[in-house]
């Protein structure tokens, strides 16, 4: 007898899914409808954007100052476009593993023609489902495979951030200047602390960009550089950002997603120039400024393109004319005085390309200047060094593909821990 | 003077139910399913001014309003009831494995590091078959080891097995860093993309039937296993009491030992599942928290496996339709989740109904 309970308990489970099927039904037709009454904005662009849908697949959600950059980059598009609620959607926690696929198909299924995701650990997700919807457009922020990849609908983004990390430097550098100016270190005391993620390129190049921009105006500075082994970890960068201060370093910068080191920066009064946006809210006596990607200029991009039925770039790297690298505004509170002026006046030079973040007059490698470099640009499983990236007396950063791959470990920089 | 002492009877008592028929307990448990979806669309109104018809009816279609989220759900709940599956003898046996998490993901690190290292070296089917002893030997080492401490030493198994969990992270993070592509991306990236060798095979077109067939599969086994063998009472026995189960001669050491075997190699499966089958790399969150929620599953099907596909899928609709509530209605993910919470709490809530009965004072005649 048991045993036909159960089978009734199936059953009767199996109704109540039905039943939710049938209401599932309904209630979609009625959304719908509601979303085309509303169609109102979206008129008045010379390209049709009607026909394009986005979708937007992102690993956190706006708690995450990673992704909160990314969706509210994605809000900026959709107002500038004027898109309508129906041509956007933005799907968050998405995990990088074939739940990533499963959602951008589902997006295809959703009527996107475009599909964007925001984490580095999406991208070969991203190119199963490029290689399965030939028709839909899949770009990808940080990854590195479009350009060997060979697929027509899979792209990858980035932006010349290096080029902002060097702006946040000079900032850093007078700070320093000041400090030595008012006898608080002594020139060579000028020692600076980053918190990075992992020894990876494009840590390797923003930390170096960094410290290269704060050389440029206080030529004693050094630099001490420790990992955390995470992109996200509040206590582990915390604690990186004290160990730094514990061995001397008098300012502090990161790349890392979470709040830990610009807090442990304001706890012990110790300056520190952020990453991907403003940090003065919590740390109004300590935050400098801060450097970040805007991605809405790459977002219009790749619309405009597929509304125009155009091809988009296998790799796109937005700079600071695209309005793509972006610098906030400087908290006069704890940034030195002319900061802004000296940042104004870098920043016009890189737009006119007489400044190279990566000039080999800059830097010296053990102890030599630099003439030649093969760096590692088709991502294999063997690391192999395939691009000369050395000419014109400067390190090409992001210019054989979007996401940057200056691996160079230069003089003056320290890594305490390189495990990660 | 009066003698007699009135004792006013309580409005209501609560009394053990001797036994409920099925079909009054179906009836409490939609019961409760009903009046959780109401108070929910109460907090939604109060909480965020949605309409909560909006809402609801995004959390069912985001679970199966296309063919392919009907799959994605079938998969996910056929994933999270194997991990299920795993911890049930163990639990049944009162031997709180809480490494379920670990266990997994130990036995896709193994997958994985096979697909690796040994790519090449093995022919595809020899690979697929080291992939697979790889995975279920990992797992069960991990479980064992607590399960000896407690044998030998009794240990408390909740903190060890918890521990447990953390190092294999830890271990999973370690080689993410080792093996990373590109160089220091800290993540191993799909493996073997291009000549898919270790990768499990595609029937029928379908990328996920294999692994709910397997699972199925499993549940049967797992279902008489428990009831009709031997050792399936063994475990029931140690549960109910170690005494009993010494006095009628079962070696308690020895069923807590195989018992954690078991459990940990069916968790190396679930990681196998999920790295050769569906994933193709392992991350820190492979497992997706499911080495946790397995055990609600099972508590909530009272260990019996039949019941488990049941709540299982509950969870997972769950889960699936709170992506969709947070996609369509703009809400936080943590309102989705606040929803679910309601939701599970009202179904374990009456289970309450169903091992007692409220009874009324019954009215007196004045």
């Amino acid at each position: 007898m048991k045993k036909v309970f159960k089978v009734l308990a199936l059953v009767l489970a199996l109704s109540m899914i039905v039943a939710f099927a049938a209401c599932g039904g309904t209630g979609n037709e009625e959304t719908t409808v509601g979303a085309d009454e509303t169609t109102t904005a979206g008129e008045g662009t010379p390209l049709d954007l009607s026909k394009v849908k986005i979708g937007f697949i992102c690993l956190h959600d706006e708690n995450s100052t990673y992704d909160k950059n990314f969706i509210e980059a994605a809000k900026e598009a959709k107002t500038a476009l004027g898109l309508t609620d129906d041509q956007v959607v933005i799907v968050t926690n998405i995990d990088e593993s074939s739940e990533c696929y499963d959602t951008a198909a589902d997006l295809v299924d959703d009527g996107c023609n475009i599909v964007f995701a925001n984490s580095f650990g999406h991208e070969d997700f991203m190119i199963q489902a490029a290689k399965e919807f030939p028709d839909v457009q899949f770009c990808h922020a940080t990854g590195t495979k479009a350009h060997t990849e060979g697929l027509k609908n899979y792209h990858n983004a980035f932006a010349s951030i290096y080029e902002g990390r060097y702006l946040a430097g000079i900032a850093a550098g007078l700070k320093l200047n000041e400090m030595i100016a008012a006898g608080e270190i002594t020139a060579e005391e000028a020692k600076m602390g980053y918190v990075g993620a992992y020894t990876y390129a494009e840590v390797i190049s923003g930390y170096t960009s960094f410290y290269l921009g704060a050389k440029s105006v206080c030529p004693t500075v050094t630099m001490d550089v420790q990992f955390t082994g995470s992109w996200y970890d509040e206590q582990a960068e915390k604690e990186a950002a004290v160990t730094l201060m514990s061995k001397d370093c008098v300012l502090i910068s990161q790349h890392a997603d979470s709040m830990g080191a610009p807090t442990a920066c304001e706890t012990a009064g110790v300056p520190n120039v952020s990453y991907n946006g403003s940090t003065v809210a919590a740390c109004p006596n300590t935050f400098i400024v801060s450097s970040r990607i805007n991605w809405a200029p790459y977002y219009e991009y790749i619309i405009k393109t597929v509304a125009a039925g155009e091809e988009i770039a296998a790799d796109w790297c937005g700079g600071i004319a695209e309005g793509s690298v972006v610098l906030t505004e400087v908290n006069e509170q704890a940034a030195a005085a002319d900061t802004q002026k000296a940042i104004d006046d870098a920043k016009a030079k890189f737009l006119d390309g007489t400044l190279k973040v990566f000039a080999t007059d800059t830097f010296t490698k053990d102890g030599a200047a630099l003439t030649t470099y093969m760096a590692d640009v088709d991502t294999d499983t063997d690391y192999t060094p395939d691009t000369e990236a050395i000419a014109d007396g400067y390190f090409h950063e992001s210019e054989h593909r979007s996401a940057p791959y200056f691996d160079l470990r230069i003089d003056g920089i320290t890594l305490l821990n390189e495990k990660f | 003077m009066s003698n007699e002492v009135k004792h006013r009877e309580p409005l209501f008592h609560i009394a053990k139910r001797s036994s409920i028929v099925w079909w009054k307990a179906w009836l409490v448990r939609l019961g409760a399913i009903v009046l959780a979806f109401f108070f929910s669309a109460v907090l939604t109104v109060l909480l965020t001014g949605e309409n909560p018809l909006d809402v609801f009816s995004s959390l069912i279609k985001g679970a199966i309003g296309t063919n392919r989220r009907i799959w994605v759900l079938f998969q996910n709940t056929a994933m999270l009831l194997c991990v299920a599956l795993a911890v049930t003898p163990a639990f049944k046996m009162k031997f709180w494995n809480i490494g379920a998490e670990g266990q997994a993901l130990i036995g896709a690190m193994a997958t994985a590091a096979c697909m690796i290292k040994l790519t090449g070296v093995l022919p595809a089917p020899l690979l697929i078959l080291a992939m697979f002893v790889a995975s279920v030997v990992s797992g069960a080492v991990w479980a064992v080891i607590p399960a000896l401490f407690k044998a030998k030493w009794n240990t408390n198994e909740t903190l060890f097995t918890l521990m447990m969990n953390y190092i294999a992270i830890q271990i999973v993070s370690y080689f993410s860093g080792e093996w990373a592509v590109p160089k220091g991306s800290g993540k191993i990236g799909i493996i073997n993309g291009d000549t898919m060798e270790g990768w499990l095979p595609v029937i029928g077109g379908k990328n996920y039937l294999l692994n709910i067939l397997v699972v199925a599969a499993i549940t049967v086994g797992m279902y008489i296993y428990l009831k009709y063998s031997k050792h399936g009472y063994e475990i029931a026995v140690v549960g109910e009491s170690q005494n009993t189960a010494r006095y009628i001669g079962i070696n308690v050491k020895k069923v807590i030992i195989r018992t954690m075997i078991i459990s940990g190699a069916l968790c190396g499966v679930a990681g196998f599942l999920l790295v050769a089958g569906t994933d193709h790399t392992v991350t820190r969150d492979t497992i997706a928290g499911r080495g946790f929620t397995a055990i609600m599953v099972s508590w909530l099907a009272k260990f019996n496996p039949l019941y488990m596909v049941l709540t299982s899928l509950l969870i997972v609709f769950m889960e699936r339709g709170a992506i969709q509530i947070s996609t369509s209605c703009g809400l936080n993910n943590s309102f989705s989740e606040i929803i679910t919470g309601i939701i599970i709490f009202f179904i374990i809530g009456c289970e309450f109904f169903l091992n007692y009965q409220i009874k009324f004072r019954e009215k007196e005649g004045k």
